[in-house]
């Protein structure tokens, strides 16, 4: 049996889930949350690692991967997400496959006011824009939300976005 | 009409060239690329180039989206050349997404912006570039290893050149006047089927 999955192994689980997938091209703005999956994706050889300098570039990339015939995944935070709204336009209307994962701010336990608004707009916008969001809130919901949300998007050319929350990964100490 | 001022470090001369003209003279053998065309004036011109091939992708909608487009397909493509065609607005609108591509430096992608420093779906409206901002010189301090500035018939030889033969990462900022694109009248691009086309000739 594999060993658990804790507050320790989920990044580097749902890297090598990613990668066993067929995943590669790694887009995002740099977040705490996703440390280990930009890490690993730079490391790797096998792979594009590519810093955005806003995260509606990641939107259009994932689109451009698709129409070569690769897989990518898109990594922001939530603040992130207020910046690719109208982009979302373009793999909704196309039916472009899109997994995004969203490290979380401005919900359970945060400290930092200005984190509120867009935290709190993260789902209600993402939805009415087309993208069905998943919510994964323990170590052990990781694997099995990015699973069901890689099938969701690659096979189903759905736009999926998996929200890694802030009880799973800890609210930021100020 | 009240305007803006022009920039007072504006250097480059007026545009002279007809895009009409110009796009064709510039990318002679469109069939050597996997093509991405940024909305309204680029799609048409790039659509009535290419006979509607279908390994153009071309957008209706999405501004600012070419360019990385662009990056993603390249990246995925690499033994493949890929050429996006933009215009000076769509870029403005997504201006960082040159500073991510020329760290990428795909050797296999091309940008052309098809510059005519106005808004021209809009009312035409005056856009930065047309009052003087430089996105050839943007492109340099973001890293393009190639840049091209193409304001006459006399920059067109280096121009084509560059688009033949493909000396890696590469942006051409090809500066045309006010007007028309060339349109064949095609309706409105359906964004699935674009998508479906492209994917089904490249990738069978």
């Amino acid at each position: 049996m594999a060993e658990a999955i804790t507050r320790e192994t989920w990044p580097a689980a749902l890297y090598d889930l990613l990668r066993r997938n067929g995943v590669t091209q790694f887009c995002y703005v740099p977040d705490a949350g996703h440390k280990v999956l930009i890490d690993r994706s730079l490391a790797d050889p096998d792979v594009h690692s590519v810093p955005l300098t806003t995260e509606e570039e990641g939107v259009a990339m994932l689109a451009g991967a698709d129409l070569g015939g690769q897989r990518a995944v898109l990594l922001m935070q939530s603040s992130g997400v207020g910046n690719t709204i109208n982009m979302l336009s373009l793999t909704a209307g196309c039916r472009f496959p899109m997994l995004t994962l969203v490290s979380m701010r401005g919900e359970f336990g945060e400290g930092n006011p200005w984190q509120f608004p867009m935290g709190q707009a993260v789902e209600p916008t993402l939805k009415a824009m087309g993208v069905i969001v998943l919510r994964a809130e323990q170590p052990d919901d990781v694997i099995p939300c990015v699973t069901a949300a890689m099938t969701m998007a690659y096979q189903s050319c759905q736009q999926v976005a998996v929200l890694l929350t802030q009880r799973l990964i800890g609210a930021k100490k100020f | 009409m009240a305007k803006l001022n022009k920039l007072q470090t504006a250097t480059l001369p007026d545009a002279v060239l007809d895009r009409r003209q110009a796009v064709p003279a510039l990318i002679e053998n469109p069939g050597d690329f996997l093509m991405v065309a940024g909305l309204a004036g680029t799609a048409w011109e790039m659509s009535a180039l290419t006979h509607e091939s279908p390994r153009l992708f071309g957008l209706g909608g999405a501004m600012g989206a070419a360019p990385m487009i662009g990056l993603g397909l390249a990246l995925a493509q690499p033994k493949r050349r890929v050429l996006v065609a933009t215009g000076d607005g769509e870029l403005l609108m997504n201006v960082g997404a040159l500073a991510t591509i020329a760290l990428q430096n795909p050797p296999n992608l091309t940008i052309i912006c098809v510059d005519n420093g106005h808004y021209g779906e809009t009312g035409n409206q005056d856009s930065h570039t047309g009052l003087g901002v430089r996105l050839d010189v943007i492109a340099a301090g973001c890293g393009f290893p190639v840049v091209h500035v193409v304001n006459t018939d006399a920059d067109m030889e280096e121009g084509r050149r560059l688009v033949r033969e493909g000396g890696g990462l590469t942006f051409i900022l090809l500066r045309v006047k006010e007007g028309p694109a060339t349109h064949d009248g095609k309706k409105n691009l359906v964004p699935h089927i674009e998508r479906d086309r492209f994917r089904a000739a490249l990738l069978g």
